[in-house]
């Protein structure tokens, strides 16, 4: 190798090394999928990092011996004379048949013993919730609790809790990278998941099937908290908001009734009951409006209501055509909902 | 039209001029250039939709495209790239070099070759008509039901993926009744099928692939058909339908399919590897035993595209394994490829470049394909970009670096004037630099938890630096195709002439000039080994006397050569009308039937056969 070929090879170990720190800077802390926190992860985690090994060493031994038998063999100037003309060896054939399937054994057995694994029925003590995707947001009940809210699931850490899946309109699929993997969420059919997250945390989800339009704007958060906060917010959801007093806020309450919102949305407590689409009887008590998109600020809830279609393209809700008045009593009294 | 070798020149020139003669041809080597050219078009296309993609990539929140352009960009650029760039290009492949590897003067059935062509160019244009007619297919190129649906997708972006790859599957089904026949029917005398090119073992099992494989997704589409023409509900849960139905057809067929698009490359990088290295194929009968293998194997793991829609452990564990088991045989044949140069004369020529290239890019998305060959582990990976980057690696870095190998082999034979190498190893660099930079970061985004198919994300997501590595890779790739098509156009002018044998190669198509002439052989050859025309080149002395006294014995031969015909043409034709019916009323589709009938009355009663 001549001193040039080594400068060639310093530069390129140099410039992996420069993209792989970069690639540290590029790491996405709410949705990696190799940084788990639930015993779900952990489980794929371990299965994946067993494959990640084998198969880095099978790559480097296959493009080493690739490059080797390259540069070796590379015609020489003025070399003329005919290899010899090897047609094939059988003992050879046999140990390169072998080799990749006693490899594929060290994949398989703990593959298939994690998809069982993962598979097994839910505690008996699980928290249960159902969380069902439509064209673009998530509903999300918790049966036992009878608590009914939307695109911000709550869950105790070091609880098991099953998630049912089910569609409302088309295919959607479940994904919180940080907890596990994604499982389809299928119309006419239930799919489960369960899992105990051990870390709190705020992770980010996100519908990981293409359903239309607005696929890419179907987000949620999955909220993990000590048990003693889900308790107070499992009992601030249950709580029934009293009608408002406040003059401003008692015609944010007349307009939701009569300007159409109520064909949609249910708001406990009040005349509007219809669960098509997100329930908003808390809605002020979450982080995130528009299904994971927007931070929740009066602002944003005004652009939104004002003009869905401008927020999300082909969103159900309809524009209603509201006056910038009408709409500033809704977002008033909607912010009040805690 | 029978005559002999001396009188064909003056019939080839009449024949052989003008736009009419490229119509009414039935010469296998004409339709391989008239899919290639086709096929080369559309690669633009799907390359520019691609660049869009990319370009709206670029930063979070890009303006670039609206979401419903999004999405019918990434289901238009999946259709185009793998049914009309890949399938094609194999197929011009197919077409012009299988009779010149296996010694015929044609395919089979020369006008059903044709007709092929002409349906496949149909069948193109139907799926990119909807692009004039605003309504391009939007639904992914998987097209999951219920998304497909008349409630879901009102307008006819799903009627023109539906007719647009059933136009495409009967192209298909008759190109692979065709070669099928060709390859086992016929080969020149001697040329058992141990002693066929392992290129044309390749398309035989390809074919296979093609002719069962393509019926199932008929019958899907037939049923999608149904749903949102005449309310029936196969794929509609709310009347006792299962759109997973939809899911096991569509896979039952599209795993096959993806060997359909990788086989051809992995025939032409067993014939580029032997011809650059000075050797024969290494375990050869391996090679062609793992391809079937491959083959047959790609029927049984269609459901480890659907471990994430919750079909249970048992059937997640039997398919995970069946999956697995088809690294085996590809494994096989990576070994043999790479013993193959070993020991060799290497050369590096741009073909030679490609293939090696093949080899080193396939490696990387078999591998990544074992991670989620493992359901728990595509429970992670499926439907995020770590998926986009392994088939990226197995079609870009595999089937399209393959086709190049395959395209700078065979230009000299083609046109008789070489590539230039210079341009070329260009353009090997660039776009295998190019490629790593645009894919290889998609591994990172997909263990960063980005999915597939989304038209934008935010900066707070932190997906932004690799997502702008890949889009500046994706602009590396288009400056290698550019500096193609300059090598292209300028060699076919003023290439270096290649006369017969440029690459001093061991298989038939050498033997003959470059381009070959209308009868491609003007005596069929006789071949006694895999290797006829190394034999023949290499012979000692005494062999080579006894060659040229067998090759006096035989006396002039009497040619056949089909004459052109107009019926294909009409016929493809007739059934763009009929589903074109589809989308105005019954009596254009009657009309269609029509048109069809008397195409092949006219065909079958057609003088001169």
């Amino acid at each position: 190798m001549s001193i040039r070929r080594h400068r060639v090879l310093a530069l390129c170990l140099l410039a992996g090394a420069v993209a792989a720190l970069a690639g540290c800077e590029m790491v996405s802390h709410t949705r990696s999928t190799i940084n788990p926190v639930s015993d779900f992860g952990w489980a794929i985690q371990n299965v994946y990092k067993q494959i990640f090994w084998w198969c880095v060493g099978i790559f480097v031994f296959v493009e080493a011996l690739l490059l080797i038998a390259i540069f070796r063999f590379r015609v020489r100037e003025g070399s003329h004379e005919t290899p010899e003309q090897v047609h094939g060896h059988t003992n050879l054939e046999i140990a390169w048949t072998i080799l990749p399937a006693v490899i594929l054994v060290f994949i398989a057995v703990p593959t298939i013993r994690t998809i069982f694994a993962v598979a097994a029925p839910a505690p008996a003590d699980a928290i249960r919730v159902t969380v069902t995707g439509q064209q673009w947001f998530w509903h999300v009940d918790y049966p036992d609790l009878g608590i009914r809210t939307a695109n911000e699931i709550h869950v105790p850490v070091g609880r098991a809790v099953e998630v049912s899946l089910h569609a409302a309109d088309v295919i959607h699929a479940f994904w919180v990278p940080r907890l596990g993997g994604k499982r389809d969420v299928m119309p006419g059919r239930t799919n489960r998941q369960v899992f105990t997250v051990d870390k709190p945390g705020l992770y980010h989800g996100q519908c990981a099937e293409f359903c239309g339009t607005s696929h890419a704007l179907m987000r949620f958060d999955l909220v993990a908290e000590d048990p003693a906060s889900f308790d107070r917010w499992v009992a601030e959801q249950k709580s029934v908001p009293a009608p408002p007093t406040d003059p401003k806020l008692k015609t944010g309450a007349t307009t939701f009734l009569t300007a159409g919102c109520i064909a949609c949305h249910r708001i406990q407590g009040s005349p509007a009951q219809a669960q098509i689409g997100p329930d908003l009887t808390h809605v002020a008590s979450r982080a995130r409006i528009v299904s994971g998109m927007l931070e929740n600020t009066p602002e944003n809830m005004s652009r939104w209501i004002s003009d869905p279609q401008a927020v999300k393209t082909d969103a159900r809700m309809p524009n209603l055509k509201l006056k910038s008045d009408q709409v500033e009593v809704l977002v008033a009294y909607l912010q009040s909902l805690r | 039209m029978s005559t002999t070798a001396a009188a064909l020149p003056k019939l080839q020139e009449e024949a052989y001029r003008g736009a009419w003669s490229w119509i009414t041809t039935v010469d296998h080597k004409r339709i391989g250039i008239l899919y290639g050219m086709t096929a080369f078009c559309f690669f633009l296309i799907g390359g520019l939709e691609a660049l869009i993609i990319r370009t709206q990539l670029a930063v979070p929140e890009g303006t670039v495209v609206a979401p419903g352009t999004y999405n019918a960009l990434f289901t238009m650029h999946a259709l185009t790239m793998i049914f009309l760039v890949i399938m094609p290009i194999g197929a011009a492949f197919f077409n012009y070099m299988i009779p010149l590897m296996v010694g015929a003067r044609d395919v089979a059935f020369p006008r059903l070759n044709a007709l092929s062509y002409w349906v496949f160019l149909v069948g193109a244009l139907f799926l990119n008509v909807s692009f004039l007619v605003g309504q391009p297919p939007d639904v992914g190129w998987f097209a999951y039901a219920p998304l497909t649906s008349k409630a879901f997708s009102p307008t006819h972006a799903v009627d023109f993926y539906i007719f647009g790859l059933q136009i495409l599957g009967i192209s298909s089904m008759m190109a692979g009744f065709n070669f099928i026949v060709t390859i086992l029917n016929m080969r020149a005398p001697g040329m058992t099928l141990m002693r066929m090119p392992v290129f044309v073992w390749m398309t035989l099992v390809i074919q296979f692939l093609v002719v069962l494989a393509f019926p199932i997704i008929t019958v899907g589409l037939i049923f999608l058909q149904f749903d949102r023409f005449f309310g029936t509900h196969f794929y509609l849960v709310e009347a006792g339908g299962d759109p997973l139905l939809w899911q096991h057809l569509f896979w039952l067929f599209g795993h096959p399919e993806v060997y359909i698009l990788i086989l051809p490359a992995m025939g032409i990088v067993s014939e580029v590897l032997p011809t650059f290295s000075h050797k024969p194929l290494f375990g050869a009968p391996f090679v062609i035993f793992s391809g079937i293998l491959i083959g047959f194997l790609g029927f049984g793991v269609w459901s480890h595209h659907m471990f994430t829609t919750g079909l249970g452990p048992v059937a997640d564990a039997a398919f995970s394994t069946t999956t697995m088991m088809i690294a085996v045989p590809t494994a096989v044949k990576i070994f043999n490829w790479i013993a193959t140069i070993w020991g060799g004369r290497i050369r590096l020529t741009t073909a030679m470049l490609y293939a090696l290239g093949f080899i080193a890019m396939f490696v990387i998305g078999g591998l990544s394909g074992v991670m989620h060959a493992s359901p728990p582990v595509d429970l992670q990976q499926q439907d995020s970009y770590f998926v986009v980057a392994h088939i990226h690696y197995v079609l870009f870095g595999g089937s399209i670096m393959g086709l190049f190998a395959g395209t700078f082999y065979w230009f000299p034979k083609m046109t008789g004037r070489l590539l230039d190498e210079k341009l070329g190893k260009l353009q090997f660099w660039l776009q295998l630099i190019g490629l790593n930079v645009t894919f290889f970061p998609m591994h990172f985004l997909g263990v960063d938890g980005m999915p597939r198919r989304i038209y934008t994300y935010y900066g707070t997501d932190g997906w932004n630096g690799w997502n702008m590595v890949a889009t500046i890779g994706s602009y590396l790739i288009g400056v290698s195709v550019l500096i193609f098509i300059h090598n292209f156009f300028r060699s076919l002018r003023a290439g270096k002439p290649a006369g017969a044998d440029p690459w001093d190669g061991a298989t038939l198509e050498w033997t003959i000039p470059s381009p070959p002439p209308v009868y491609n052989f003007a005596r069929l050859p006789n071949v006694t080994s895999s290797r006829p025309f190394w034999d023949v080149k290499y012979a000692s002395p005494a062999q080579k006397a006894q060659m040229e006294k067998a090759e006096r014995e035989r006396g002039a031969e009497h040619i056949h050569i089909p004459p052109p015909s107009y019926w294909p043409i009409v016929l493809a034709m007739g059934m763009a009308v009929f589903f074109a019916g589809w989308f105005f009323n019954p009596f254009v589709n009657v009309a269609g039937v029509l048109i069809v009938l008397a195409a092949t009355f006219a065909w079958v009663y057609e003088p001169g056969h």
